[in-house]
């Protein structure tokens, strides 16, 4: 790091202009992070959380899973009960509907599920604030699709398709929905190691983990994929700049390289100096780009879905520093072509 | 001795033809010798002097740098060589811009593994014997030609070569300012023991070395050693 370091404190404008550009591309990709992880939140969080282990769908011919084309049958649900291995297997049902307190209301999703009684409803907290609904508060009561229910109570942020979501018994939802099935999944609570597949081929049903669940969500799919791309066209512009940079930056110390290998200097040496050099410009420009990107989400954090964590900070800038490095390995690789030689005589 | 080649020869492609640099070339410099070599444009001296540096692998012939015969040693055994044993002194500085006079001395001790506190001892007492001890924090484009040149001789010796080579060190600079070089390598020679190669153009200087020899047609045979007299009577034609 000797000459590395010097050349740093030297060329103070060349590097700071570098580092500036790593600095507002981590940044672009701490925030994007933090809203991409932000959004499918919003869109997932109510399948995410769904005490089971796997969900159950429809089949439906050749499509992948689905929730708005899925229908179980009754039969399904009584049969995925009986398979051995499966501790509970409750039925699920998913609309989309209106959600009003008084003259409030609003877009939400209904969920039918089994462990709420008829009549009741409970509100996740975005739609309690939302109506003003939950116990105690204004209204104790809301309306959904023509019918009245009581708010028994208020329970977590869960959200799905980017709409807060009801909760009520599948009885009711059976009734509101005004669907022909029994639910829209069944949701699997399992244990050891069932043979999950015959159960699907058998009753024409698709079993999926829970976590791979939210690909069923259609928006949930072509959204956080549009935002992936996003962030994958990022890191690799990130790293294409990084090593087009160093690629100049070599190509320009080529004199200097020379007579350092005249001097005695081995090629691995020169190779760690230069890499060292831009290892330390990454860590700088990211560094910093992650923190103000932490710091702008967490600002932001009321009024745009974001999600701050290690996995939305620490993240991406440890992947800008992997692939900026990788593209300035590239780019240094070049040092070892250069022939001592050329120090000697009056060609500098 | 110090520095031996024997009967190198080097030759380089040249479209359909091969070019020889060095034709059966032997040269021998010893302990606290200062040798000057000379020679017209395209002799083979910078040859010579690439051989030396073991920058260039020879067709044949052996050469051997401070008791190792590099003549078959790998390119990394080579540097290892050139590190540890030989000093180069360029025509141009070649002073990395972005150190400090006192730096392009202590990058040498860095690229050995030497001790940083022992080494900045080192350093200055360089820089107060090439009497730059006041521009130790200079950068080279803040220092003179000469100035510039007296780093570069400096750094040459930083690590205690047993062999100094120097490429035309006064080509950059005046009459004056190069006699003042020449006399600074010719005394650091024979204060450090040094065995010296200097391949110039400046028959000026070289009333100040203990032998002369001349290059022409790739060789240098014993046969066509002339002496510092003969040559400052005779001056030769356009330099290199």
């Amino acid at each position: 790091m000797f000459v590395a370091l010097r050349d740093l404190r030297f060329a103070k404008g060349r590097f700071a202009l570098m580092g500036a550009v790593v600095l507002l591309i981590t940044l672009l990709v701490t925030m994007l992070s933090g809203l991409t992880a932000g959004l499918a939140r919003e869109n997932i969080s109510a399948i995410t959380e769904l005490p089971a282990d796997r969900v159950v769908f429809a089949a439906s011919g050749d499509s992948a899973p689905s929730f708005s084309d899925s229908r179980v049958t009754d039969t399904m649900w009584r049969e995925w009960q009986r398979v051995p291995g499966v501790s509970t297997a409750e039925r699920l049902g998913i609309t989309m509907g209106r959600v009003a307190s008084g003259e409030r209301g609003t877009g939400a999703a209904v969920f039918g599920v089994e462990n709420v009684r008829d009549g009741e409803v409970v509100l996740s907290s975005g739609l309690a604030e939302e109506l003003g609904g939950e116990p105690g508060g204004k209204h104790t009561t809301v309306r959904i699709s023509g019918q009245d229910f009581t708010v028994s109570a208020t329970a977590g942020a869960a959200s799905y398709s980017h709409a807060p979501v009801a909760w009520i018994s599948i009885g009711d939802w059976q009734r509101t929905a005004g669907q022909d099935a029994v639910a829209t999944v069944i949701t699997l609570r399992t244990s050891g190691d069932p043979d999950l597949a015959a159960a699907d081929t058998r009753l024409g049903t698709v079993t999926v983990d829970r976590d791979d669940a939210p690909a069923a969500i259609g928006s949930f799919s072509s959204e956080n994929g549009s935002l992936q791309l996003m962030r994958g066209f990022l890191f690799a512009i990130s790293a294409l700049v990084i090593g087009a940079f160093f690629t100049v930056w070599t190509i320009q110390r080529r004199g200097d390289v020379a007579v350092l290998k005249a001097l005695g200097a081995s090629t691995g040496y020169l190779l760690r100096d230069a890499l060292a050099q831009a290892v330390v410009v990454l860590l700088l420009g990211a560094g910093i780009g992650g923190a103000l990107g932490a710091g702008a989400g967490a600002l932001a954090g009321d009024a745009v879905p974001f999600v701050l964590s290690a996995a939305t900070t620490a993240v991406p800038v440890a992947v800008m520093i992997l692939l900026g490095a990788a593209g300035a390995a590239l780019a240094i690789r070049k040092i070892t072509s250069v022939d001592p030689l050329t120090a000697l005589g009056a060609s500098r | 001795m110090t520095l031996r080649i024997d009967d190198v020869v080097l030759t380089y492609p040249d479209g359909d033809r091969t070019l020889t640099a060095l034709d059966h070339v032997d040269l021998d410099v010893a302990r606290g010798e200062f040798t000057a070599v000379v020679g017209p444009s395209g002799s083979g001296k910078s040859s010579l002097l690439a051989v030396a540096a073991m920058l260039l692998t020879p067709d044949s012939g052996r050469v051997t740098v401070a008791g190792h015969d590099v003549s078959g040693a790998s390119p990394a055994a080579r540097t290892r060589i050139r590190r540890d044993h030989v000093g180069v002194v360029f025509q141009q500085s070649n002073l990395l811009s972005s150190l400090t006079a006192l730096e392009q001395l202590l990058v040498m001790a860095h690229i050995s593994g030497a001790s940083p506190r022992a080494a900045a001892v080192r350093a200055r007492e360089l820089l107060i014997a090439v009497d730059l001890a006041d521009k130790e924090h200079k950068r080279p484009h803040q220092l003179s030609g000469g100035e510039r040149q007296r780093v570069n001789i400096a750094r040459a010796l930083m690590n205690r070569p047993e062999v100094l080579l120097v490429d035309e060190p006064t080509s950059a600079l005046d009459h004056e300012r190069g006699i003042r070089i020449v006399s600074l390598l010719a005394g650091l020679t024979r204060e450090n023991g040094l065995a010296t190669v200097m391949v110039t153009h400046d028959l000026g200087t070289l009333p100040l070395v203990d032998r002369v020899l001349t290059m022409a047609d790739a060789r240098l045979s014993e046969d066509g050693r002339k002496t510092k007299a003969d040559l400052l009577a005779a001056p030769m034609g356009a330099g290199e």
